[in-house]
C-alpha cells in the first residue's frame, strides 16, 4: 500500500486556485451559444411591434414567405392552432409567444421568419405587413392603476384594471404604534429605475427537434437549464425525458437569462414544424427591448426615531412596474419577491411593507438583477433612508447605524418581517471600512473644504443581504422546490466527476466546486472535472441565480463528498483489516490509529472500491446529494465612497471606493474578489448611467448601448476591497453566497456620497442614474 | 458578389462574399473563428475587437470586403504553438475574466496597447482599453492582467535580443 502524502497542492478551502476554465477562453475557444452550428440549421428572426399598445388588424406574411432561402414564417395564428400562442411566466401569470389581439409593449414579439441565412431572415421581416390599430399606451405605473386607465391585459379573464398584485409584510398595528411614540418621522420618496442586467452576450438558442427520434436538443442561453426543461415538458406538451437543455458557454447572465423567453420557444416550435435545426440569437437592441429588465420600484419608505437616534420602526409602500406580463423571475410565493428585507441591518422591531404592482405598456421582467429577488430595492431604500434620518438628527451617519446594528450576540436574530438571520458583526464590518477609508480625517476635509465652496461627499452603506434560496418549505420556482444537487463519483485511478445543478455563466463554477471536492477528499482539484449544463448528464438543480450556488449546490458537493468518504472508510477499513472505528480520516489518508505507517490514501480507497470492495457493501464510489438548506444565507458588508463633485458642472467622480465584504468562509477568495469588483462596477452604473426609460408613447429609450450607457474602465471607480470571515452557521463549510452583494449594496453608497457632498445645501434625494445634470439642477435649486 | 484575400492569423483565405458581410461575421461563420464575439449593434461594446494591419478595429463596424488585402489578428491567433501570449497568461494569472465573452477582444486591444507603450500606467491601459465593455468584472483584474503581460513581456525582452519577443506582438510591429 502506498503511505505517500499525495504530491500535487490539492487546493481546498481558501486557496486563490487560477481557474480551470480559463485555458479555453484566453484562446478563444468558449463555445457560446451563437457558436453552436448544426449540420441542415436554419436561422430564425423576429419581427417585433414598433408600437407599444395596439390592435393587430391583419398580418400579411405573404411577401416574405416568397422571399428566396425563407423557409417558413411563423405568426401567432400558426402557434395558437398548436396552442402554443402564449406561455406561463414564472410568475403565474401569461405572456404572449407571438402576439394575436393586441401588442402590449414596444419590442413584442409579433412573427418570426425563419430562413437558410441570417442575413435573409433579416430581409424577410421588412415583407411582413402588419395593420395595427394604436391604443393609447399607459408609461406611468400610478396612472396605469388609476380606475379610468384602458386596461392593457384584456386577456385575461376577470381582469378589469392594470393591477398585477398585491403584497404586504410586517405588522401594520405595531408599526403604526412605533410611529405614534417616534420623535422623529423621515421620509423618501424614490424610483429605483428601470435599468437592464445586459450580460455581454444577448440570449439565443438552437433548437434540434428530431423528427425520426423524437428527440428536442435545445442549446440555450439558460441560467435554470433543469426548471426550463421542465417548463419545455408543461408549455410544449413534449415528453420530459425527450427534451435536452444544453447550455454550452454562458457570456455572463445576471438574472438575464433566468426566464424563459418567446424566442425560445418559437425556435423550438419551428424545428418541430420544419424537422430542422433552427437558431435564434437577439440582437442587443432585442435584448434591451424585450428581455428581463430590472428594478423598476417607486418606493416611499418611513422611518421612526427617537430623537437620539434610536430607530423604532419602518414603513414601506411601493408600486412596482411590471411591463405588460408579470414575469418577475422570483419563488412564487414571493410576489415582491424577498424586497421584506428591507429592515437591513437594524434592529428594528417593528415594520409593515406594502406593494402593489402595475401592468404598464412595457417590456415584462422584473428579474434578480445580480440580486436575490428585489433585496437590492430594499437595501437602497434603507441605506437612504438611514442616511437623510442622520442629516436630521444631526447624528453622523456612520453613528447613527451604529447605534441601531442588530448586535454580534442577536444572532439568530429574527426580522420584524420574517427573515431568520444566521449570522453577522456589522458593527465590524462598519469599523473596518471606516478605518480603511480614513473617515475621521476626511470628516474634517469636508467641514474645511465646505467653506470654501469644495463639495465633497462620504457616502456609506451597511447593507445585509438574503440569498440562498431555499428552505422548501418557503421556496420553489413555478411550484419545484428550490433545492440544488450535487452527484460525484470517484473513478478507480483516484480522479473525480462532479456534476452539479447550477449553471456558471462566469461564476467559475468548474473551479470552485473542484475546490470544494478537493477540500472534502483531499483529492487535488485538479483531478476533479466539474460538470453542469446538460441536463441529461447532470442531476436535477434549480440553477444559478440570487447567489444560490454556493449556499445550496456548495452545500450538497461537500455534502455528497462526506458520504463517500464514509464509505471509504468502510473500504479503507477491509482494505487494512481492520474496523472502520480504527480508522483516522488525516488529510487525504485513512491511518489506523496508533499505528501510522498502516494507512491508505484516497486514492487507494478508490482503486478499492472498484477492485477490491468488501462483501457487504455496493462496488463503487459514488453518490448523490439533494440539498436542502434549513434556512437562507445573510451576506452583509459596509462599503465606503468618496465623491469629488464640481459646483460648476455638477460631475461627480469617485475618489475612493471601500468594500467590506462578509460571505461567510471564502471558498476561493481570488473569485469571490472579481465576483465583488464586478457588483460595485454594476453598482456604480446603475448609480450613475444605466437607464431603460421611455417616453409617453411608450417608445424605450435606451434600447441600444449608445443610450444605454455601460460603465468602461474609464469610468469605473478604482475598488478597494476588504474581507471579514463570519461563518454561515449553518451551511456545511460555513459559506454564504456572494455574487450580488456589491451590486445590491453598493447603489446606496454611491448615491448617499453625492448628497452627502450636498447636504449643507438642503439637498435630500436624487434619484438614480445620478446624472451631472440632475446634480447641477440640484445645486442651482439650492443655491439661487 | 466580391472576392477578397484576407490573411488571418498568418494564412491566406480567398473567399466570395457578399458585400454587406460584416467581418465579424465572415470570421466566424465562413473561417469558423468563433473566438471574435458580438456583443452589441452599435460599435460600443469591443467584443469583436481584432487586428487589422496591426491596428485594434471593431470587426462589426467594418466589411469583409474592406479587409481584402489586408493582413487580420483575431484572438486565435494570438497564442503560437500552443504556448500562451503573456497577455493570455496574464488574463489568467490575475483572474482577469470571468465569463470570457468579453476576453478576446480585450486581449487583442491590450495587445496593440502593449505593442505601442509596453510600459502602461493604469490610467494609459484604463484608456486604451476604454473602447471595450466587460460585464463581469470590474476591470480592476484586467488593469492588473495587462500589467502582468507587460511585466512578462520586458523580463523576457531584457537580456535578450528583441527578436525573441512574442511573435504576435512582433508581427504587429513590422506593419
Ligand atoms: S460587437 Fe460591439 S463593438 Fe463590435
Ligand atoms: S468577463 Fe464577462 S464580460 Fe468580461
Amino acid at each position: 500500500m502506498t503511505t505517500t502524502m499525495p504530491g500535487p497542492e490539492i487546493h481546498g478551502l481558501g486557496h486563490s486556485m487560477k481557474r480551470k476554465e480559463d485555458d479555453r477562453f484566453v484562446r478563444g475557444r468558449g463555445t457560446y451559444i451563437e457558436d453552436v452550428v448544426l449540420p441542415r440549421m436554419l436561422h430564425m428572426a423576429l419581427l417585433r411591434s414598433p408600437l407599444a399598445h395596439a390592435r393587430i388588424a391583419s398580418i400579411d406574411p405573404s411577401a416574405a414567405a416568397e422571399l428566396p432561402g425563407v423557409v417558413a414564417v411563423v405568426t401567432g395564428a400558426d402557434l395558437a392552432a398548436h396552442n402554443l400562442a402564449w406561455m406561463p411566466t414564472l410568475s403565474g401569470d401569461t405572456q404572449a409567444v407571438l402576439a394575436t389581439d393586441k401588442v402590449r409593449f414596444q419590442g413584442q414579439e409579433v412573427a418570426a421568419v425563419v430562413a437558410e441565412d441570417p442575413y435573409v431572415a433579416r430581409d424577410a421581416l421588412e415583407l411582413i405587413e402588419v395593420d395595427y390599430e394604436e391604443l393609447p399606451a399607459v408609461v406611468d405605473p400610478h396612472a396605469a392603476l388609476r380606475p379610468a386607465a384602458p386596461v392593457i391585459r384584456d386577456d385575461k379573464e376577470g381582469q378589469d384594471t392594470n393591477l398585477a398584485y398585491t403584497w404586504e409584510a410586517g405588522d401594520k398595528a405595531a408599526a403604526d404604534a412605533a410611529f405614534a411614540q417616534a420623535d422623529v418621522v423621515v421620509s423618501l420618496d424614490t424610483h429605483y429605475p428601470r435599468c437592464h442586467p445586459s450580460p455581454m452576450e444577448t440570449c439565443g438558442c438552437v433548437a434540434d427537434v428530431n423528427a425520426a427520434t423524437g428527440k428536442a436538443t435545445i442549446y440555450m442561453t439558460s441560467q435554470a437549464p433543469h426548471a426550463h426543461r421542465t417548463l419545455f415538458a408543461m408549455v410544449a406538451g413534449l415528453p420530459e425525458q425527450n427534451i435536452q437543455i444544453k447550455t454550452v458557454d454562458i457570456g455572463g447572465g445576471f438574472g438575464n437569462k433566468v426566464p424563459i423567453y418567446p424566442g425560445y420557444v418559437v425556435a423550438t416550435a419551428a424545428s418541430l414544424l420544419l424537422d430542422r435545426p433552427v437558431k435564434w440569437i437577439e440582437d442587443r437592441t432585442e435584448n434591451l427591448i424585450s428581455t428581463g429588465f430590472a428594478r423598476d420600484y417607486h418606493m416611499h419608505g418611513e422611518l421612526a426615531l427617537n430623537r437620539d437616534g434610536r430607530m423604532l420602526g419602518l414603513r414601506v409602500s411601493m408600486v412596482s412596474d411590471q411591463g405588460a406580463f408579470f414575469a418577475d423571475a422570483q419563488p412564487s410565493k414571493c410576489r415582491a419577491g424577498l424586497f421584506h428585507i428591507v429592515t437591513g441591518s437594524y434592529d428594528l422591531t417593528a415594520a409593515h411593507v406594502t406593494g402593489r404592482g402595475a401592468y404598464t405598456n412595457k417590456a415584462p421582467g422584473g428579474v434578480a438583477y445580480r440580486c436575490s429577488f428585489r433585496v437590492t430595492e430594499a437595501s437602497f431604500l434603507i441605506e437612504r433612508l438611514v442616511q437623510n434620518a442622520a442629516y436630521e438628527l444631526g447624528i453622523d451617519p456612520a453613528e447613527l447605524r451604529r447605534l441601531n446594528f442588530i448586535r454580534p450576540e442577536q444572532f439568530p436574530y429574527q426580522s420584524a418581517t420574517g427573515f431568520l438571520y444566521d449570522s453577522g458583526n456589522y458593527p465590524a464590518a462598519l469599523q473596518k471600512a471606516l478605518d480603511a477609508v480614513g473617515y475621521d480625517e476626511l470628516r474634517r476635509e469636508q467641514a474645511e473644504g465646505r467653506a470654501q465652496g469644495k463639495l465633497m461627499g462620504i457616502g456609506i452603506a451597511s447593507f445585509t443581504e438574503v440569498v440562498g434560496a431555499g428552505p422548501h418549505k418557503d421556496y420553489d420556482i413555478a411550484g419545484i422546490k428550490m433545492f440544488d444537487s450535487a452527484e460525484l463519483r470517484v473513478h478507480p485511478t483516484g480522479k473525480a466527476i462532479l456534476k452539479i445543478g447550477v449553471q456558471t455563466q462566469g461564476q467559475g463554477h468548474e473551479t470552485t466546486f473542484a475546490q470544494i471536492v478537493a477540500n472534502e477528499l483531499r483529492i487535488p482539484a485538479e483531478d476533479v472535472l466539474v460538470q453542469y449544463g446538460d441536463t441529461d448528464n447532470t442531476p436535477y438543480g434549480l440553477g444559478t441565480y440570487a447567489s444560490r450556488s454556493t449556499p445550496t449546490a456548495g452545500a450538497a458537493t461537500a455534502v455528497v463528498s462526506r458520504k463517500l468518504l464514509d464509505k471509504g472508510r468502510k473500504i479503507a477499513a477491509h482494505v487494512l483489516e481492520c474496523s472502520p472505528d480504527d480508522l483516522e480520516w488525516q488529510s487525504g489518508r485513512f491511518v489506523v490509529k496508533g499505528t501510522p505507517e498502516q494507512a491508505v490514501t484516497i486514492q487507494d480507497v478508490a482503486f478499492a472500491a472498484y477492485t477490491n470492495h468488501p462483501d457487504d457493501l455496493e462496488a463503487g464510489l459514488e453518490g448523490v446529494t439533494y440539498y436542502d438548506p434549513p434556512n437562507m444565507t445573510y451576506p452583509f458588508g459596509t462599503y465606503v465612497v468618496v465623491v469629488d463633485v464640481d459646483p460648476e458642472t455638477g460631475v461627480w467622480t469617485v475618489r475612493r471606493a471601500v468594500a467590506v465584504d462578509d460571505c461567510g468562509v471564502r471558498i476561493n477568495p481570488m473569485i469571490v474578489e472579481g465576483q465583488l469588483h464586478g457588483g460595485l462596477a454594476e453598482g456604480y452604473g446603475i448609480a450613475a448611467m444605466q437607464l431603460i426609460t421611455f417616453d409617453e408613447q411608450g417608445n424605450c429609450i435606451g434600447s441600444n448601448f449608445m443610450d444605454y450607457l455601460l460603465p468602461t474602465s474609464w469610468e469605473t471607480p478604482r475598488f478597494e476591497t476588504y474581507a471579514m470571515e463570519t461563518p454561515s452557521p449553518h451551511h456545511p463549510l460555513g459559506a454564504k453566497g456572494v455574487g450580488e452583494s456589491a451590486t445590491v449594496g453598493s447603489p446606496a453608497a454611491y448615491v448617499n456620497a453625492v448628497i452627502d457632498a450636498l447636504t449643507h445645501l438642503g439637498v435630500r434625494n436624487i434619484d438614480m442614474p445620478v446624472t451631472s445634470a440632475k446634480v447641477w439642477q440640484a445645486i442651482q435649486q439650492a443655491s439661487p | 458578389m466580391a472576392r477578397i484575400t484576407v490573411t488571418v492569423n498568418g494564412a491566406d483565405h480567398t473567399d466570395e462574399v457578399e458585400p454587406r458581410l460584416l467581418l465579424a461575421h465572415y470570421l466566424r461563420d465562413k473561417l469558423r473563428l468563433t473566438g471574435t464575439h458580438i456583443g452589441c449593434d452599435t460599435t460600443n461594446c469591443g467584443a469583436c475587437t481584432v487586428l487589422c494591419d496591426g491596428l485594434p478595429v471593431k470587426s462589426c463596424t467594418m466589411f469583409a470586403v474592406q479587409a481584402d488585402g489586408r493582413e487580420i489578428i483575431t484572438v486565435e491567433g494570438l497564442a503560437t504553438g500552443g504556448q500562451l501570449q503573456p497577455i493570455q497568461q496574464g488574463f489568467k494569472e490575475e483572474h482577469g475574466l470571468q465569463c470570457g465573452f468579453c476576453t478576446p477582444g480585450m486581449m487583442v486591444a491590450a495587445t496593440a496597447l502593449l505593442e505601442r507603450n509596453p510600459d502602461p500606467s493604469e490610467e494609459e491601459i484604463r484608456w486604451a482599453l476604454s473602447g471595450n465593455v466587460c460585464r463581469c468584472t470590474g476591470y480592476v483584474n484586467i488593469v492588473k492582467a495587462v500589467r502582468w503581460a507587460a511585466q512578462a513581456m520586458q523580463e523576457q525582452a531584457a537580456p535578450e535580443e528583441p527578436a525573441t519577443r512574442q511573435p504576435a506582438t512582433e508581427q504587429a510591429a513590422t506593419r
